[in-house]
């Protein structure tokens, strides 16, 4: 740092904001307080409903309509900006604050081309106009490393892949080089190998510009990685708020530690490989699937999965890991019937599953179950929870009303949640009760094979260890076989006891989780790998 | 209830429940319903309202204006008009019934259809639900009664018909986006039967917005009926229908106006309510 004044860029004393619902007022954030040098990455960290979201969009002024700031103070450049007006406050958007959103898919115009997205924020802010402004804008678009930004800058969104899309935002935060970027959670969208590249570009900003940034997040690893300093929150309350090394070394609450304890990239390796694996009986057989697609009307086809196999010994987990477009959902859908492939097996139980067809198949269904990604949208809303659990044995014609109420209910049990909510609707859950009950449903016609489609991306960190913990319990007292799909490879390394990694609709590589990730060979598991953010590396 | 309300001032700053939900109701609505109800009673049981046989007049009492004794005056053959529009709701509430009905029921069928059979089915029910659209209501229904033949049932399905293909593209569009959801798939996952899937997933969730259109279509039906009524298609002289009577009264309409207006103004009250009542029905579903 040169000689410039050392006070903080935002700094924000005493803040509270409340919602007003039903004309009763929610209080979201309570009285909280940090700042932010130049130059430094604060991580405002919490799960989904502890007020993160909010006081970023306090700092900005982008309140939701019922939302309103009680007390407190916040300061940018030592000016207090919290009372202004919408008028007055966008002076400050785009030029002295910067905003890199969640979803890169939906925040840009998609009628408008890249350069005029980017170009935009210059034309509101600056005189910049014609040819000036195009040589700015792409000149923006090399700094943020998109290659042939020329040609680019007249591409529309949709023409660009998620990350391209996301670095596009940042390069329209950057444009009047602010003092203060906001980003809430500008990786969440994206596979871990483009998230790594997002958070360098962001890094690499920081330290060029001296830019402050307020980062946002779920994800506890992703902080301990890049920040300088943490402030946890919880419910609207500040939990913990030190310096990253010390909430990692030493966090002073319960919480943090929960938090610490169940992110999976901290966690490290858990699930110990089950006795005499190799000598169990094979219970899920893949073998050579491929599905293709054809393009248009041409004679061209997309391979979508490329000759595939796996087997998956009785009662271990098998992961299949890859980027989006890698074919690893389309595999899955192989293997739980719901696509036929153009060729390959798919045998469970000795039977080939992609060979049968009406009543055959509908029996076949008994052997293997899927558990969505999204527990919001694979419930039925119309229907109690208990006639949801109950469903499939009615389908199979299995008991009497009376013992399918008794299996529903001990099912219910197991998967560790209490007996009241067999009368609820789903929208009276929570996520991570919703994909309890998924899995209860997937779990009471006994399956041989449970296939789980990212299953627990949706859900908080803790969550996920709970759902996670439930998962390994199951297994182990069920004799459970488990095909789990994903692409957050903490989790995979946590859970699988085999991997297959797909890139391409081809697997590059396979193995035991262990030696895959342990050493692995294939360059791009080496890419893959390395994306995971690592604390205990980070360079300062 | 006031005295009370200002002694207890925190009722009134945190009002309960009901309350709120009864704030948020709209005057307008509340009017609506009342409307349909007083024509669902007045076609359920219209002796309640009128003593009169509203097809028998009294021959002194021709033509007189709206008063005390009668409300809505006397026609041509000093029949009580408003017991005539009384005992005539029934014809135009069950023959909109019958008309939402065959809409419904034909609609509701074609559209699962092409929303989850094949590609070429869908193609050939939808074309032909183009076809039903691209013909005029009125045109399509007078094709349809000169086929079946004249009275108010055979115009009550003709009209039915003329709606099959709003329906039907409605049904089409809510199936289509809830076949492809997670549950359902899961459903089919889980073993499900094809129809047992159909019935306890897709349909139930794919009605809330066809329910609402029938209480539009409710409206337009007994616009309809009356329309083909008026023209003379309908039920035939001295059935006190709305339309029927509009249509008598049109010989009159330079010396007694309400023969024609105040029956006229009946349709419109209860088409129009109708149409708030559907549109109430149709938020609370999407909220």
């Amino acid at each position: 740092m040169t000689g410039k004044t050392r006070s903080p860029v935002l700094q924000v004393k005493g803040l509270s904001v409340s919602y007003l619902r039903d004309h009763e007022a929610t209080q979201a954030v309570d009285d909280i307080s940090f700042s932010i040098d130049q130059g430094q990455l604060l991580a405002l960290v919490g799960e989904s409903g502890s007020g993160k979201t909010t006081v970023a969009q306090s700092v900005i002024g982008l309140l939701p309509g019922n939302g309103r700031i009680d007390s407190g103070e916040i300061l940018l450049n030592g000016v207090d900006i919290s009372r202004w007006n919408w008028r007055r406050l966008q002076t400050v958007r785009g030029r002295r604050i910067g905003l890199v959103p969640q979803d890169p898919a939906a925040s840009l115009n998609p009628v408008r081309t890249i350069g005029a997205n980017l170009g935009e924020v210059l034309r509101i802010h600056t005189r910049v106009r014609g040819s000036e402004l195009r040589r700015q804008v792409v000149e923006l678009l090399a700094r943020v490393g998109i290659d042939d930004p020329e040609r680019r800058a007249r591409q529309y969104p949709h023409e660009l892949s998620g990350g391209m899309r996301q670095r596009v935002l940042i390069a329209s935060a950057i444009a009047l080089r602010p003092d203060l970027i906001i980003a809430d959670e500008p990786t969440s969208a994206l596979d871990v190998t483009v998230q790594k590249v997002i958070l360098d570009l962001l890094d690499d900003l920081r330290r060029e510009y001296g830019t402050a940034i307020l980062f946002v997040t779920h994800d506890l690893a992703i902080a301990a990685e890049r920040s300088t300093e943490v402030v946890v929150l919880r419910d609207g309350r500040v939990q913990e708020h030190a310096s990253t090394a010390e909430v990692l070394s030493n966090p002073r609450t319960e919480y943090a530690r929960t938090l610490l304890r169940d992110a999976p990239a901290l966690a490290g390796r858990a699930a110990p490989l089950p006795p005499a694996a190799d000598l169990a009986a094979i219970a899920l057989r893949a073998d050579s699937l491929v599905q293709t697609f054809a393009l248009g009307r041409k004679r061209d086809e997309f391979r979508a999965v490329d000759d595939v196999s796996f087997a998956v010994p009785a009662g271990t987990t098998h992961a299949l890991v890859g980027e989006s477009g890698s074919g690893k959902t389309t595999s899955a859908r192989i293997v739980v019937g719901f696509r036929r492939p153009t060729s390959g097996r798919v045998e469970i139980d000795g039977i080939d599953l992609a060979s049968l067809r009406g009543e055959a198949l509908r029996q076949a269904r008994r052997t293997v179950q899927l558990v969505y990604q999204n527990p919001y949208g694979s419930l039925d809303p119309r229907r109690s929870v208990e006639e949801i659990v109950t469903e499939p044995l009615r389908n199979f014609g299995l008991g009497d009303r009376r013992s399918r109420l008794a299996k529903a209910g001990d099912l219910i049990e197991r998967v560790a949640l209490p007996a009241s909510v067999l009368g609820r609707r789903p929208h009276e859950l929570s996520g991570g009760q919703r994909q309890r009950v998924a899995i209860a449903r997937a779990l009471v016609l006994e399956p041989r094979v449970v296939v789980f489609d990212e299953a627990v991306s949706a859900l908080d960190v803790t969550v996920q260890a709970q759902v996670l913990r439930l998962l390994e319990d199951l297994q182990r007292d069920l004799g459970l076989t488990y095909l789990f799909v994903s692409h957050d490879l903490s989790v995979v390394r946590h859970i699988a006891h085999t991997v297959s990694v797909m890139r391409r609709g081809r697997v590059v590589e396979e193995g035991p989780t262990e030696s895959v990730f342990g050493t692995p060979v294939h360059e791009y598991t080496r890419t893959l790998i390395d994306a995971i953010p690592r604390p205990s590396e980070r360079v300062s | 209830m006031t005295a009370q309300a200002v002694t207890v001032g925190d009722e009134i700053r945190r009002p309960t429940a009901i309350v709120r939900r009864l704030r948020r109701v709209s005057p307008a609505l509340v009017l609506a319903w009342l409307a349909v109800a007083v024509v669902v009673a007045w076609a359920l049981v219209p002796w309640l309202f009128s003593a009169a046989d509203p097809t028998i007049g009294v021959s002194g009492q021709r033509l007189q204006a709206p008063s005390i004794q009668h409300l809505f005056g006397t026609d041509q053959l000093g029949r009580d008009v408003l017991d005539r529009v009384i005992y005539g709701s029934r014809f135009s509430l069950v023959g909109a019934l019958v008309a939402v009905g065959v809409g419904l029921v034909a609609g509701t069928a074609l559209g699962v259809l092409a929303g989850t059979l094949s590609r070429a089915v869908d193609d050939v029910i939808m074309r032909i639900v183009d076809v039903l659209l691209a013909i005029p209501s009125l045109l399509l229904s007078l094709s349809i009664i000169t086929l079946l033949g004249f009275g108010t049932v055979n115009v009550s399905i003709a009209v039915g018909i003329t709606s099959i293909a709003m329906f039907a593209r409605l049904t089409r569009s809510q199936v289509v986006k809830v076949r492809h959801t997670d549950y359902v798939e899961a459903a089919v996952g889980s073993g499900g039967h094809f129809l047992g899937v159909l019935w306890r997933h897709v349909l139930p969730n794919s009605m809330g917005p066809v329910v609402a259109l029938s209480a539009l279509q409710f409206g337009s039906a007994i616009l309809q009926i009356a329309t083909l009524g008026f023209l003379g298609f309908g039920a035939p002289p001295p059935t006190p229908e709305w339309g029927l009577m509009v249509s008598e009264g049109r010989n009159y309409i330079a010396t007694s106006w309400w023969l024609t207006t105040l029956p006229g103004a009946i349709v419109v009250v209860v088409v129009l309510s109708t149409h708030r009542v559907s549109r109430s029905l149709g938020r609370e579903k999407r909220g």
